[in-house]
């Protein structure tokens, strides 16, 4: 027993490292995946210090709008452009009609609105599209589909899904336009006036309204390509709506104010759960996947609850 | 107790009552449901004063600079803003017209450092556009030195450059005031509201701040008007007293004519400190 789960382990990854290296590679996209979930979450909690429940729908509004747009005909890039368009719409509506009137109210308020949004957004997309899993258009948008094969040592083989590699190349360009876009511009300090003190950002004449619509704006992008890319490797369904519970581990690693963070945590969730699934795994019967990421993060939240990169947690008294 | 800083030491005595009108307060009401918080209270404050508003726990001081700033609408009366008479305002277009203020429990950006918090009174100088921003650099990186270059003179003149790159929630409270104070002025505004600017101070961190309220009324001529308990600083500082009591006015005029007020003795100045 002790040897099964002290040894044998080890001695797969050296005797096969062809393996260990698909496994480290599925470990990296699941992460990237996770943490452009993670990243919709920090950009609006960076705003509001709300945990935006409804992102994860927003993912799934978001693919359903591209292609449902598409399978009415309109061509793929052009059904891009106008998904992109209702975000925004989107943004505009929730900050003008829900977040709007609650200003300067405690942040649980804020949350149950997140919740009552998400409850609309998922009859508001049923009722127009349908409850039907559709396939994502990932060729119609000029993503790359199949895959390339590594030769590996003498007989190993490792095999690269294209449209894993596109989704690790768009993260990484999402999340560095982000970081130039809230660290560089005064929309970032503005944010986190916002953030820190709603009536002191008023007074020194920052307009929540219109960071509020431009940050669930960028929450909305950010939905659509993980939408996109989500949608690819399943299909475009409500269920995909429960992947916003998978970002609530890498938040709680990475700290739920970092972007970088969100970044990390996302990586070390991904990692982990494919390396414990795939070489512990057996011991208790597999299935480690599904909640290998919350006790990651229930002993992060014993020994660091700021995360790995959260904002420390200064209070004077 | 003294400031070492008074009215009396600056060149000339200015009669505050005979200047151009900044804004004028007439007959404004404001209420919290059943909750009378002020009640028919008019005033003005002239341009370059520095206007103090005092009076008892409750008086209704801080909901009066809510209402100038556009926190709380009053439910009667008006507000004429130079000249002008304001409906309804809100807080950031208050700000954009040149009206800044401190809070009385600081409500500083906590998280961020002494220099990104008066960065931030900066940010309706900058240009409004965000995707100008980030698609073209070069001009955004020239207006954020220039900004920089604003700011480093108010961290000067408030001598708070040793703690430039602190995050001020690790700050003493006095040095927070001070920084709610810088951001308030990297706004350049016309009027400047202070909440009890050195409550919970000691005599040495309320003397420099009398100082620089008199520097700023007198070097840059912002018009202040201030909420204070400190009887010696309010007597020192300010042109003209507006006492208030129960959300009354009970009293206006000079910090002499106040201090000589029967109604004003009653409800204040009579009870011992």
């Amino acid at each position: 027993m002790l040897y099964d789960i002290f040894v044998d382990p080890f001695v797969q990854m050296y005797q096969m490292p062809d393996f260990f290296l698909q496994v480290l590679w599925e470990g990296f996209v699941a992460g990237i995946l996770y943490a452009l979930i993670a990243l919709g979450f920090v950009l609006i909690f960076k705003a509001s210090g709300v945990f935006n429940f409804a992102q994860g729908i927003m993912v799934v509004f978001a693919g359903l709008t591209l292609v449902g747009l598409h399978e009415n005909g309109v061509p793929a890039y052009l059904a891009l452009i106008l998904t992109i368009g209702v975000m925004a719409v989107l943004a505009y509506g929730i900050e003008r009609i829900v977040m709007r009137p609650l200003v300067n109210q405690p942040d649980i308020i804020l949350l149950m609105a997140t919740i009552g949004l998400t409850y609309f957004l998922i009859g508001f997309g049923e009722l127009i599209f349908g409850g039907e899993p559709k396939r994502m258009i990932t060729e119609e948008l000029g993503l790359p589909t199949g895959s390339t094969a590594f030769e590996f040592g003498e007989r190993g083989l490792v095999i690269l899904q294209h449209i894993d590699i596109a989704a690790a190349v768009i993260a990484i360009l999402m999340v560095g336009a982000l970081a130039v876009f809230f660290n560089k511009t005064r929309i970032g300090r503005a944010l986190r006036a916002v953030a820190d003190d709603h009536q002191a950002a008023l007074s020194v004449g920052i307009s929540l309204n219109q960071i509020w619509a431009i940050v669930w704006f960028a929450a909305g992008l950010v939905a659509l390509a993980t939408g996109i890319m989500w949608g690819a490797r399943s299909d475009v369904s409500f269920a995909l709506e429960i992947i916003a519970f998978k970002a609530l581990p890498v938040l709680i690693l990475g700290g739920f104010t970092s972007i970088p963070g969100a970044i990390i945590g996302g990586l070390i969730i991904g990692f982990g759960e494919k390396i414990a699934e795939l070489y512990w795994g057996g011991l208790v019967g597999g299935g480690i996947e599904s909640w290998f990421a919350y006790i990651i993060a229930l002993i992060f939240l014993l020994f660091r609850p700021q995360g790995l990169f959260g904002e420390k947690i200064i209070e004077r008294v | 107790m003294n400031a070492i800083v008074t009215k009396e030491s600056l060149p000339e005595p200015r009669p505050a009552s005979e200047r151009e009108l900044l804004l004028r307060v007439d007959n404004v009401s404001l209420s919290f449901g059943g909750v009378k918080a002020i009640t028919d209270i008019s005033f003005d404050i002239r341009k370059g004063e520095v206007r103090a508003i005092i009076g008892p726990n409750g008086a209704g001081k801080t909901s009066m600079l809510n209402v100038i700033n556009g926190f709380y609408h009053p439910q009667e009366g008006t507000i004429t803003w130079r000249g002008e008479v304001r409906r309804k305002m809100r807080p950031y277009e208050a700000a954009s017209q040149g009206i800044a203020r401190t809070f009385q429990n600081v409500a500083l950006f906590k998280g961020m450092t002494t220099l990104d918090n008066i960065m931030s009174g900066r940010s309706l100088k900058m240009s409004r556009n965000f995707f100008w921003q980030l698609l073209w650099r070069g001009p955004a990186e020239r207006e954020e030195i220039e900004h920089r270059r604003k700011v480093e003179e108010i961290i000067d003149f408030l001598e708070i450059q040793a703690i430039r790159k602190t995050p001020v929630g690790r700050l003493p409270y006095g040095l927070q005031k001070r920084v709610e104070l810088g951001r308030a002025l990297a706004m350049e505004p016309e009027l400047l509201l202070l909440d009890e600017p050195m409550a919970g101070m000691n005599l040495e961190e309320k003397e420099d701040m009398s100082r620089f309220i008199l520097d700023v009324n007198s070097e840059f001529g912002t018009t202040i008007a201030l909420i204070e308990h400190d009887m010696g600083v309010v007597m020192d500082l300010s042109d003209r007293v507006v006492v208030l009591d129960y959300g009354k006015k009970i009293a206006d005029g000079t910090p002499e004519e106040v201090q000589a007020n029967q109604a004003v003795i009653d409800a204040y100045l009579g009870v011992s400190h």
